[in-house]
């Protein structure tokens, strides 16, 4: 900042040597501004993207640690591994299922939540802070709470439902975790989109509501084809966000009957397998899903990704 | 008439999202609280009341070391993070350069990256560079994915604000330096608070890199260390001890949500929506 007004105010009164001033002005702004994103810019670059392209380089070896020294290139035989596995399919399968189902319900429950907070006559106050509270508290936490309360015997939850052990059948454990990770971000959800509520004007409310549009005919032809941006935005990032569950299916059931996601499985072929080979190649290959994702969200909704430009800013 | 049913109405839809969000944490607090005889009883409130298991896990180094890992490592991959952060952002709302788009998008990758494919590179590296199970191989990552979140709230704030105070304050014959610390400095604090507040629930929430880059007590953090509590002795259940520690690990995350509800809000959407 400095550097940049006093450059400009230097070139201010020499009108013949102005021009050539102002192009040095403008590379010291340059070179500030590099030079103040450089840090950061370092830092994110040196820790993902120099390990992702190691981890890539990992992939193509046969590296456990267990057997040191067995380790030699195998070209893409630990993909052919993975991808022929029964248990990289499931772990898919269960980790889709818990984004799909999850991002949905927290969808529908999140507009709900961000209509309440940004309408009700109320105690907003209080609405909004208790809903801050699923976001900020620790998963982990969160996750030991759902587990002791279908803990049968300890838990009030199971004690009211069900006489068996919901954490030991792959149905209910799955519907659990979804249950516990629905109600970590729905408040987030709900934030973004109140955030996206907000920009919805009054006016165009009032003008349906005159014209005789029913409350339900405002919200579906008014309010939702205002908010698409903060929808989508809000869809990308919590689906991207679901597609890494880990914290929760951790501690409720550490993946037994088969309730596993990919994140699961990655980290338990390093930390209890050792093996550095299989688990980089799943690395690669969530990675890859992701980009996917992301790439398929972006293609279709074009600008609506926040940062893609500067319009859409208010 | 009509606007006291609206009001029961909305009063009621306000109950349901409370008791939603504050169940499952009273629920671990009033675990926290039961005796050992009472804990299996199922009970929501507890019957005996007990500060036995409190005082257990602050007897238990295991618990006490991963309190003082987790608010080092949070503390000083913040205080990075919001530094470093900070300069971006001023340079992406003020100034103009080739390459802005670039780190915006580098920025929006990394917040969607997903980390457990680092997981098995950073392991191995960390080994070689000799960081595995230190704090600075947790603070590392720990930067590196909440530097997103910092440049996108603050960038947000401080594009809103109003620069030419800073040249009005200098025709009024304040220096560089005054102006600075006397006109810019308190309109961009709250923006920056607010960042390091959500960089902060980010760093103290984190399980996977903390269970992955650490193998010992040395640099463990409580969310990592909750998961290999056993009570006392083995043969004890570790359910009222676990409860504890997780309610002395939320009460951070209570007073900061209490006490900056208002700007959690506006930076978390901030940052998010209008980028």
């Amino acid at each position: 900042m400095t550097a940049v007004a006093d450059a400009r105010r230097d070139t201010a009164p020499m009108s013949k040597e102005e021009k050539a001033r102002l192009s040095e002005g403008k590379r010291a702004e340059r070179r500030l501004g590099w030079l103040l994103c450089a840090p950061a810019a370092i830092v994110m670059v040196a820790v993902t993207a120099y390990p992702i392209l190691y981890s890539v380089w990992l992939s193509l070896q046969r590296f456990d640690l267990k057997f040191p020294d067995e380790r030699e290139f195998v070209g893409l035989t630990n993909y052919i591994t993975v991808l022929s596995n029964d248990y990289w399919w499931t772990a898919f399968g269960v980790t889709m299922l818990i984004t799909v189902v999850s991002v949905a319900i927290e969808l529908v429950l999140g507009m709900g939540l961000a209509v309440v907070m940004h309408r009700t006559l109320v105690g907003r106050g209080l609405v909004r802070t208790s809903a801050l509270i699923p976001y900020g508290i620790v998963t982990v936490v969160a996750a030991f709470s759902w587990r002791y309360a279908w803990t049968p015997g300890t838990g009030y939850l199971a004690n009211l439902f069900t006489d068996g052990a919901p954490l030991t059948e792959r149905a209910s454990s799955l519907a659990i975790i979804i249950l516990a990770e629905i109600w970590k971000t729905t408040p987030f959800m709900a934030l973004l989109l109140l955030a996206g509520l907000a920009l919805v004007p009054d006016d165009l409310l009032k003008a349906a509501s005159m014209d005789g549009a029913s409350a339900w005919q405002r919200f579906t032809k008014v309010t939702l084809p205002v908010m698409k941006p903060a929808i989508l935005v809000a869809l990308l990032f919590r689906t991207l966000d679901a597609f890494r569950v880990f914290d929760n299916i951790y501690v409720l059931t550490a993946g037994a009957n088969e309730t596993s996601s990919v994140s699961m499985l990655a980290y338990n072929n390093l930390l209890r397998g050792l093996n550095l080979g299989i688990g980089s190649t799943m690395s690669v290959l969530i990675f890859i899903t992701v980009a996917i994702m992301a790439f398929i969200f972006v293609k279709l909704f074009g600008t609506a990704a926040p940062g893609s430009r500067d319009d859409g800013r208010r | 008439m009509e606007t006291r049913t609206a009001k029961w109405r909305w009063g009621l839809l306000d109950a349901v999202v409370v008791v939603f969000a504050l169940v499952p944490v009273l629920w671990i607090v009033s675990l926290s609280f039961k005796t050992t005889a009472t804990l299996t009883d199922g009970n929501f409130i507890p019957r005996e009341w007990t500060l036995e298991n409190y005082r257990t896990i602050f007897q238990t180094d295991q618990f006490v070391r991963a309190l003082v890992n987790s608010i080092g490592i949070a503390l000083i991959s913040t205080a990075i993070a919001v530094v470093l952060g900070t300069m971006a952002a001023y340079a992406v709302a003020r100034l103009d350069f080739p390459g802005k788009g670039a780190l915006v998008g580098v920025s929006l990758l990394i917040a969607m990256f997903p980390q457990v494919s680092l997981v098995s590179p950073l392991f191995d590296i960390e080994r070689q560079l000799g960081i595995f199970d230190t704090w600075l191989g947790l603070i590392l990552p720990y930067i590196t994915f909440s530097l997103p979140l910092a440049i996108y709230t603050l960038s947000a704030f401080f594009k809103q604000i109003p620069w030419d105070l800073e040249k009005a304050a200098k025709m009024d014959g304040a220096t560089q330096a005054q102006a600075f610390r006397k006109v810019i400095a308190p309109l961009a604090a709250p923006g920056v608070f607010t960042s390091a507040i959500l960089v902060f629930i980010f760093c103290w929430n984190d399980f996977l890199f903390a269970i992955s880059l650490t193998s010992t007590e040395r640099s463990r953090t409580v969310p990592a260390a909750l998961s290999f509590f056993t009570g006392a002795s083995q043969f004890e259940d570790p359910t009222g001890a676990i409860s504890a520690a997780a309610v002395v690990i939320t009460i951070p995350i209570i007073l900061f949500v209490l006490f900056f509800q208002r700007r959690i809000v506006a930076g978390l959407t901030s940052g998010a929506v209008k980028g």
